[in-house]
Formats: structure tokens, sequence, C-alpha cells
């Protein structure tokens, strides 16, 4: 058994391939160009929120419209990504399992939010969905089209984290849960479900992650009404415009804690998923 | 049966409310005023600067973060030291951030109060409203892709070859530039197309650190922006379907360099 696993394993994860310990100057170009684009511009952000100390800190974040616009964006990307794990699977499993003319398309167009500039994706909903909407269906400027926008641009989000998983599932696994008598819908819940979990679960996140942050395509359609439609990142814009960079700070530390958070999350959960490899 | 058709008329719905129609409304927008008055529209001075402004950016990210991208990779799978966990988590950071915050952090670096913006003033140099500044951001928010592409691929092609190789009497470079670089060149592509796309497209961080002037700073995107608030919705929509078919372009180059055949 051990002799076979040794012969199977791949030379490039092998416990003695040479080269492990690395050029030490490559090590030092990737760490230095991350430090300076990403990590040292936002400890900056962080630096600059402390500036008025704790208090100035807490008093920049308790701010009604600070809190109004956090409020917002964290209820809303809970929405969203409620909603996405629904419709996420549902996209990912008629992508898989069904066949139709066009589906190739289908797939394709799925990564659009991805590429089309979120600026042009409010852009995109204000034109059918806004004043001179041709189904005299106007929601520019309410909440609504805070979720809206937020759904266009975490779209791809969950389907492409479940697609590879689904492709992959072993249908005797079903198979047998259907001749064992089991309904399709307890099959789909009580077996490809808990295998898609993982999956659904480190979508769910980087959607969320999204969407706390998300800028180009809520400014156009939603009007940036404070207490109504306002969120973080477009509050923490107005707070930079108007000159206000610590209050600014203040409340980014905030997001990116979240962001943080997160990426911590999903790096566990895969250790998690793939805990049976190892 | 039913089970199935209702299944994907759900699917194929949502995603035709959600997507498919707005999209194609822009379009009806643009090209219900005529062809001439969009060529028009997208040939005025203000916007072909914005357009040049934005590839030449992009040019620079996708340079930047390549070279990068395919140096982090091979220190992320052939390289072992403490940290490179931390290392491969905070990779994804620009991901997960706000491009608002990317946009005040860039600010506050270079800002002109600041020491590191105060100190290349000093050389002449002014990054914040400019097109240095524009470039960091658009590096910034493009950051991880090649490197999240090429990974994979490396771990799947192993050390062997490149083995083989050097102990043939190839030099470190020979040996990346004959065996490993070919070996990942789909992971490489398929990476730089989706930075290209993502550095086009970028918006929230470019629009605090260029300062949106126009004709001088605006990006098409900043561009797009500005057309809206001026109540110059031909101008808007002409931009807009111009980045559009970056897009759409992007995407069937996706199709095409994508390494994996796996949907």
């Amino acid at each position: 058994m051990s002799v076979n696993t040794i012969e199977r394993a791949r030379p490039a994860r092998g416990p003695t391939a040479p080269n492990k310990q690395g050029n030490p100057l490559s090590r030092g170009v990737a760490v230095g160009y991350l430090s300076l684009i990403v990590l040292i511009p936002l400890a900056a952000v962080v630096w600059r929120s402390t500036e008025g100390g704790a208090e100035g800190f807490l008093q920049a974040i308790s701010n009604p419209q600070a809190l109004a616009s956090l409020r917002l964006t964290l209820l809303a990307s809970l929405f969203v990504v409620a909603i996405n794990v629904v419709t996420g699977t549902l996209i990912a499993w008629v992508l898989v399992r069904d066949s139709f003319r066009g589906k190739s398309l289908v797939n394709a167009i799925i990564d659009l939010p991805f590429a089309l500039p979120t600026i042009v994706a409010g852009l995109t909903l204000l034109a059918l969905y806004g004043p001179e909407s041709p189904f005299g269906l106007n929601i520019a400027y309410t909440r609504i089209s805070v979720g809206m926008a937020l759904l266009f641009v975490t779209l791809p989000f969950v389907v492409r984290a479940i697609q590879p998983v689904l492709l992959e599932l072993d249908r005797d696994m079903e198979e047998a849960s259907v001749s064992l008598g089991a309904s399709e819908l307890q099959t789909f819940l009580r077996v490809i479900l808990p295998n898609l979990l993982p999956a659904i679960l480190s979508g769910a996140a980087l959607g969320f992650a999204r969407s706390v942050g998300e800028f180009g395509s809520v400014v156009l359609i939603t009007g940036n009404i404070p207490f109504e439609t306002q969120v973080a990142s477009v509050y923490i814009f107005g707070q930079v415009e108007g000159d206000n960079a610590t209050g600014a700070a203040a409340v980014s530390v905030l997001l990116l804690a979240i962001s943080l958070l997160v990426l911590f999350g999903m790096s566990l959960l895969n250790r998690w998923g793939t805990r049976h490899d190892r | 049966m039913i089970a199935k058709l209702t299944l994907r008329t759900l699917a194929l719905g949502y995603l035709a409310l959600l997507l498919a129609f707005p999209v194609g409304m822009v379009f009806v927008r643009t090209f219900e005023e005529g062809l001439g008055t969009v060529l028009e529209a997208v040939s005025r001075p203000a916007a072909l600067h914005a357009l040049w402004l934005t590839l030449l950016v992009a040019v620079i990210a996708v340079v930047a973060n390549t070279v990068f991208g395919i140096i982090c990779a091979i220190v992320l799978v052939r390289h072992n030291f403490r940290g490179k966990a931390l290392l491969n988590t905070l990779l994804d950071l620009p991901l997960a951030v706000s491009p608002v915050v990317v946009g005040l952090a860039l600010l506050l670096v270079y800002g002109r109060t600041s020491l590191a913006g105060g100190w290349l003033a000093e050389l002449g140099i002014r990054v914040i409203f400019s097109t240095p500044g524009i470039v960091l951001a658009t590096i910034f928010v493009s950051l991880p892709f090649v490197v999240r592409e090429v990974v994979p691929v490396l771990r799947e092609i192993g050390t062997e070859q490149e083995q083989a190789a050097s102990t043939l009497g190839a030099s470190p470079l020979q040996t990346f530039r004959l065996v490993t670089l070919p070996a990942i060149r789909a992971g490489v592509a398929y990476g730089v197309v989706l930075t290209t796309a993502r550095a086009i497209g970028e918006f929230g961080a470019v629009s605090i650190i260029s300062g949106k002037l126009a004709g001088r700073t605006e990006t098409l995107t900043v561009y797009v922006e500005d057309r809206f608030q001026s109540f110059d919705l031909v101008g808007c929509y002409a931009a807009s379907v111009v980045l559009a078919l970056i897009a759409i372009v992007t995407l069937l180059l996706t199709n095409l360099s994508k390494p994996r055949e796996d949907y």
C-alpha cells in the first residue's frame, strides 16, 4: 500500500524535489512587489485611521451616515449572497446536467460581469430598469437597485465555483441513492448538495467580499442618497472628495477587516475541503 | 422531463433579465441614434484621449503583472519557506478590497502631504492626478490574475523536464526560457486576458487617484461617468459600447485561451 502510494505520487508534490529552497532573489521580488503595490498602501490606510486616536476612530465610524451606509452594505451583501447561492446552484446545474442548443453561448456569457467594466454594468441596468425603461419598470434610486447591481456583478462567483465540482461528481452515488428508493429531491439534498457545499461556500464568500466593496456598478443606478441607497464605498468616496481622509480611512479599515476575514476564512475552508487529499 | 424544463426556464430567464436584456438594451439605445452619431461621439478628442490612456495604462499593468505573476507563481509552487501560506492568502487581497479603498490608499501614500509624495515631487514626479497614479491603481487591482492562472499549470507539469534540462547542462535561465515558459504558455495567456479585462474596466480606484481631469487623466470608464453626469447620453452610451465590445472580445479570447477544458 505505502509502496504504491509513493510510486503514484507525482514528482512535483514529492517531498524531495530539488530547488525546494529556491532562489532567495525571486522570493524577494515576489514579496517586495506585493508589499510595494498592495501591502504598504493598505497599511497607510490603517495608519491614517488611527490619526485621531481610538476616540477619533470610533467617532468617525459612528457617524450616523457612515453607520447607515455600512448597515445597508452588509444587509444588501447578505441578501445578494443568499440569492446567488440558489440561482448560482441552479445555473450551474442546468449548464452541467442539461443539454440544449446554445448552451455553450450561455456558458460563455456567465463571465460577462467579470469582463464588463462596472460602470458599464450600472449603465446597462439603468438602460433597462431606469427612468426610460421600455417596460415602464423604474427601480433607479431605490434599494432594489442596490441589490440588482450587486447581483449583476457577483453572478459568476457561485456558478463558476460549483461547475467544476458538479462535473467531476461521481454519478454512481446518485444512482445508488435513487435505486435505494430516494426521490430526486432527496438525492439532491442528501447526496449532491453535501458534496457541493465547500464550493458553494467559497463562491458565496468571494461574492460577499465583492459586494461589500462594490462601487462602479452602484454609483449611477442607486443615486447615492444618504440613509437610503448610499453604500459604504460611495460614502468613503464622498469623504475623500470632501477632504476628510481620516473619516474615509476609518470606514475603509472596517471594509478591509471584512475582506481579510473572508480571505482567511476561505483559506481555512480550502484546507478543510482538501483534508482528504493530504 | 417537466422538472428539467422548469429548471432550464428558470435559469435562462434569470440570466436574460439580469444580464442579456440589459446589455442588449445599451446597444439598442446607442445605435437608435444612428451609426454616424455614434462614430462622431467616439472620435471626439476627449473620447479618443481617454481610449488611448486606457490602453496605455492597461499595457503597462499587464507587462508588470505578467513578469511578477510568473516569478511569484514559481516561488509559490517550487519554493518552500516560512510564511508561504500567508503570501498565498494576501495575494488575493486585490480581489477582495474595495476599489475606493485602493484609491484612498494610494492617495495617502503618494499625496502631496505624504512622505513618499513629497520626496517624488522633489524629483519632479507627480503620482496623483496623473498617469503614474492611474498605472499604480490599475496594477493593484489586476495583480493576482496571472499568478492564479499559472500556479495550477506549474504544479501540473512537475519538475522532471526542468531537472532533465539542468542535468544536461542548461543554465537556470535557459531551463526557464526553453522548458518552463513554453509549458506554462497557455496559463500565462489566459492570465493576460483576465488582467487586460480588469485593467481596462477599472473605475473606482482610478476615479479617486486621477482627479478626473477631462482630456488629461480621464480613462474610458471615467469618461463614461463624466458624460453621464453631463447629460450627454449619446457620448456616454457610445463610450460604453466601446468598452462592452472590448469585454465581449475578451470573453471570446478567454474561451479560446482557456487552458482547461472543464466545461
